[in-house]
């Protein structure tokens, strides 16, 4: 196991923290200890509604181009920290497709201003800050000029287990003036199997390594007893090593750059502007809220299925639960923002639980890219919110035994949901081109790692070692969803970060050296259907060469069930499965120079159907757990498309002709759903449209629609009778189940809805 | 700040609009504060009924404003229910849950697991089948009502005017 020789940072090159080796408790401002200051905060916000009880923004009104400045340049600051630092990481993760962040708190805890990036973490740093405070750090552990902090406990404050985040308290003339806090997603993060977002884990003790808001370094270096702790307790210790470096240089620096804004402005001013940008952004949000949506409520709900009856590892696991993600916003008289997911499913035994901070956090991301994508973007956004994430649910469990791996799966419906909230109050006011009914999820995330044969190790740099990490961030590039007025954006979005990139496969191929991509293409019928139509996903396939050891496994979602469907009338996409062969003749024809698969085509051009192999694993399920593969084993997968808007019948039949030349849609798809009807020449992507079989086709369908629909009250009748003798699979039973548990009012609307009498369950 | 003339909220509403327009002239923000309005009038324009639009719900459902109260109207003219109600009890329904069904929309492994007992319900407008909306929910999940607007805070509260069709109320008053 190798440690990393070089000193994390040259005492002697950061002047400013040296001139205060020790600095007594009280650390806050004016003599206050930082509970007094976290105290008078919540009081004030709880008495007034505004933070720190501001009744007027002076700073912002006597000097606004001086605040304005310091705002930008603090932005700035943390830009340029990131797009710096991020050259400091060697994992493709965090250096190409720039999944680390970097913001400032005040001392309390709130933050101020964000970096880009995967700004999920905004608020999750500010309640591990915020835990540290009210855990007494500031006397028994002691925070001190140079110290260094380090958190990944979810329960305490972050999304999940693989992303890390570093503090650093930001002190001047004896009073701690901010935090600076740096994460990064690491590509390995220890735990019971290999990858980043694991599908194995069940509880805590299965998840990795843990640091619980930690004191990791002083005097601006870190304890060795800290670093040896990473170094075994990761697979992969150089990424671990680079990236932890990553994130204290970018801390670093934002410190300094805070020390030069104070010598300018004084450290009064920077204080006032601080909590000035906070309710600034309070304001925001709230002032945003009225011009873009239209009071009242509005529900929608959310799905994830988990089928493991047959997968998972442990007893425990070993059964198909769905979880209920349901969404109630409403939007009041003032601007005010609720957003209540009463009726949500009890937490699990699987990764998927989800801390309310991580909710919080994911409703700030999604949030700053659908209504809020300018301005001061910062924890006030958060205070001008309100949330009911009950207790002891999968979206707020209150128990850090639980595992929380990957509580994506968890996120990604509730914030489709959200997404058609916000978007039916956009469409209502007119704003059709902010309109989106939702997203692919970030699905099909090929994760696992493997060991390079002995041969080829040797053409590897001897400091990398053999052992390769899997986990291409690839799946950032899904299909997005449709808006009211223009088709969805394809293969290039992901929710949690909003800038997504797919990343180059030769980067990938650099870090994962024994996986070769034979191919990336765009994958037919992933779109989801309507007027305009959801942006299509993608697929790919990898080899494995040259290696030994090698365990894979794709973390997917939607696979069995949808999350959720398009908006007025426009259908979700494709949902995902998978295909792995295993012991291939892909040597052979390598060799040969026959050609092999470059994609998955189940109606007309199956992987099987274009390579021998010995065992071909096809399932409905897109996730399956770790598998081992041999060289030149194959493994496809898929990412997600948007879901549509509007009739499909409504999209105009050129539109279509072009889908089906860039292999959106197929032509028996389109004639099926669209009802356009054509000729296909492949080879040279040309589709005739039959003009008047499409009119005569688009008829037959309305008259389809006609003669095959029922009406409410005979649906009614139909599905309570289905409800009375629970006629559902046991994935749905442990949904409904679970919600009459833990809520009775969901459980009596659930009753009333279906007129069954008070006595009913599930 | 954005402002589109009536002829641009037109373009938008029929989907018109290049990516680069959208782009520089629509999306940016502040956005024109009258937008609402303009977009209710080419709306209005559009339908052949006089009783005002009050909230356009989806591209073809609005609540309007009657002599008899609110109703949820289809842009055909067929009054769905009272403003109140959940329109998607008055709609024709079409469920689908078996491979076959899924098949018609999807390809084959690209659609929900029929083991899952996982339905994609489709609302149609009862008079002239129009699709309306489609959800995707497991068996026995209520029809939840999407969007109650709370009408008369937003045209007095947010808006400063009596909503539509209580200006003549308002007069009286």
């Amino acid at each position: 196991m190798s440690k990393p020789e070089s000193e994390l940072h040259d005492p002697g090159t950061t002047t400013r923290e040296r001139e205060h080796e020790h600095v007594e408790p009280p650390i806050g401002w004016d003599g206050r200890t930082l509970q007094e200051m976290l105290d008078e905060s919540e009081q004030r916000l709880e008495e007034t509604g505004r933070y720190q009880g501001l009744d007027e923004l002076e700073l912002k009104e006597n000097d606004p181009f001086k605040y304005e400045q310091m705002y930008s340049r603090l932005r700035g600051a943390l830009v340029s920290a990131r797009e710096t630092a991020l050259h400091v990481s060697a994992s493709p993760i965090v250096r190409e497709i720039g999944e680390l962040c970097f913001q400032i708190y005040t001392p309390e805890g709130d933050s101020v201003a964000v970096s880009t990036g995967i700004i999920v973490h905004v608020h999750t740093g500010s309640l591990a800050i915020k835990y540290m405070i009210e855990e007494g750090y500031e006397t028994n552990r002691g925070i001190q000029p140079g110290d260094v902090f380090c958190n990944n406990d979810n329960d305490l404050g972050n999304v999940h287990t693989t992303d890390v985040h570093t503090f650093v308290p930001i002190f001047y003339d004896d009073e701690l003036v901010a935090w600076a806090d740096g994460v990064t997603h690491e590509i390995d993060i220890g735990g019971m199997t290999r990858g980043h977002d694991q599908v194995a884990s069940t509880n805590r003790h299965e998840d990795g390594l843990y640091a619980t808001c930690e004191k990791i370094g002083e005097d601006d270096k870190l304890y060795q007893d800290w670093r040896d702790r990473g170094q075994r307790g990761v697979r992969t210790p150089m990424y671990w090593d680079l990236d932890e470096k990553c994130r204290l240089a970018g801390c670093h620096m934002i410190r300094e750059a805070i020390h030069e804004m104070i010598d300018e402005v004084g450290v009064e001013t920077f204080k006032d502007f601080l909590y000035e940008a906070v309710e600034e952004g309070r304001q925001i949000m709230e002032s945003r809220v009225k011009e873009r949506m239209f009071p009242g409520t509005y529900r929608e709900a959310g799905f994830h299925p988990i089928q493991w009856e047959d997968k998972a590892w442990q007893p425990g696991a070993q059964q198909n639960m769905m979880n209920h993600l349901p969404v109630e916003m409403t939007i009041d008289g003032e601007g005010g923002m609720e957003l209540d997911m009463e009726g949500a499913t009890p937490p699990g035994p699987h990764p998927f639980n989800c801390a309310k901070g991580s909710m919080e956090g994911a409703l700030w991301v999604y949030l700053t890219q659908s209504i809020l994508h300018d301005g001061k973007v910062n924890d006030g956004a958060h205070y001008a919110v309100d949330t009911n994430y009950p207790e002891g649910t999968v979206v707020n469990p209150q128990d850090p035994e639980l595992s929380y791996h990957t509580p994506w799966m968890t996120i990604f419906p509730t914030y489709l949901a959200v997404s058609k909230c916000l978007s039916n109050g956009f469409f209502s006011r007119g704003f059709r081109e902010e309109v989106i009914t939702g997203y692919g999820e970030p699905s099909d995330a090929l994760q696992g790692g493997g060991k390079l044969m002995d041969s080829l190790s040797e053409a590897i740099p001897d400091a990398l070692g053999d052992y390769f990490p899997v986990g291409p961030f690839d799946f950032s590039c899904q299909g997005l969803g449709a808006s009211a007025c223009r088709d969805g954006l394809n293969y290039g979005y992901a929710m949690f970060n909003p800038e997504a990139d797919l990343g180059d496969v030769e980067e990938w191929e650099q870090t994962q050296w024994g996986l070769i991509q034979l191919s990336r293409r765009v994958k037919p019928n992933t779109a989801g259907h309507g007027k305009y139509r959801g942006g299509s996903g993608w697929e790919g396939l990898h080899t494995v060469m040259g290696s030994e050891d090698v365990s894979l496994y794709t973390l997917s979602i939607p696979t069995v069930t949808w999350s959720s469907a398009g908006m007025s009338g426009g259908y979700p996409g494709g949902t995902s499965y998978s295909v792995r062969a295993h012991d291939t003749d892909l040597a052979k024809r390598t060799v040969t120079d026959e050609p092999y698969p470059l994609d998955d085509m189940p109606h007309n051009g199956r992987i099987e159907e274009q390579i021998e192999a010995e065992e071909v694993i096809r399932d409905h399920d897109g996730m399956f757990f770790p598998e081992e593969f041999e060289n030149y084993d194959l493994l496809r997968y898929q990412t997600s498309g948007g879901p549509g808007w509007g009739d499909p019948l409504e999209r105009p039949p050129e539109k279509l002709k072009e889908d089906i030349e860039k292999d959106i849609f197929t032509p028996d798809v389109v004639e099926e759903v669209y009802g356009v009807v054509g000729d296909y020449d492949a080879e040279n992507r040309d589709f005739t449209i039959d003009e008047a079989a499409t009119a005569e086709r688009r008829e037959e369908i309305r008259e389809e629609r006609a003669e095959r629909t029922q009406s409410f009250e005979e649906f009614f009748e139909e599905e309570q009778a289905r409800v009375k003798q629970s006629d559902w699979n046991d994935g749905v039973q442990y949904m409904y189940e679970g919600v009459f548990e833990t809520s009775e009012e969901w459980a009596q609307d659930f009753r009333e809805f279906w007129d069954l009498g008070d006595g009913y369950s599930p | 700040m954005t402002d589109l003339d009536q002829a641009r909220v037109e373009s938008l509403i029929d989907g018109e609009l290049s990516w680069d327009e959208l782009r520089n002239e629509v999306l940016p923000d502040p956005k024109d504060p009258d937008r609402f309005q303009k977009t209710r009038e080419v709306l209005q324009e559009r339908v052949d009924w006089d009783d005002p639009i009050l909230v356009p719900l989806n591209d073809h459902l609005f609540v309007v404003g009657t002599d008899d109260g609110r109703v949820i109207r289809a842009d055909c003219g067929t009054d769905l229910c009272d403003a109140g109600e959940n329109w998607k009890r008055s709609c024709e329904v079409f469920v689908r849950e078996e491979d076959e069904e899924f098949e018609e929309l999807y390809e084959e492994y690209m659609h929900v697991d029929p083991d899952w007992a996982f339905e994609l319900r489709e609302w149609y407008c009862p008079e002239c089948y129009q699709l309306l909306d489609v959800d995707a929910v497991p068996v026995g999940y209520p029809v939840l009502k999407p969007f109650e607007p709370d009408i008369d805070t937003f045209y007095e509260e947010w808006q400063g005017r009596p909503a539509p069709d209580r200006e003549g109320e308002q007069a009286a008053d």
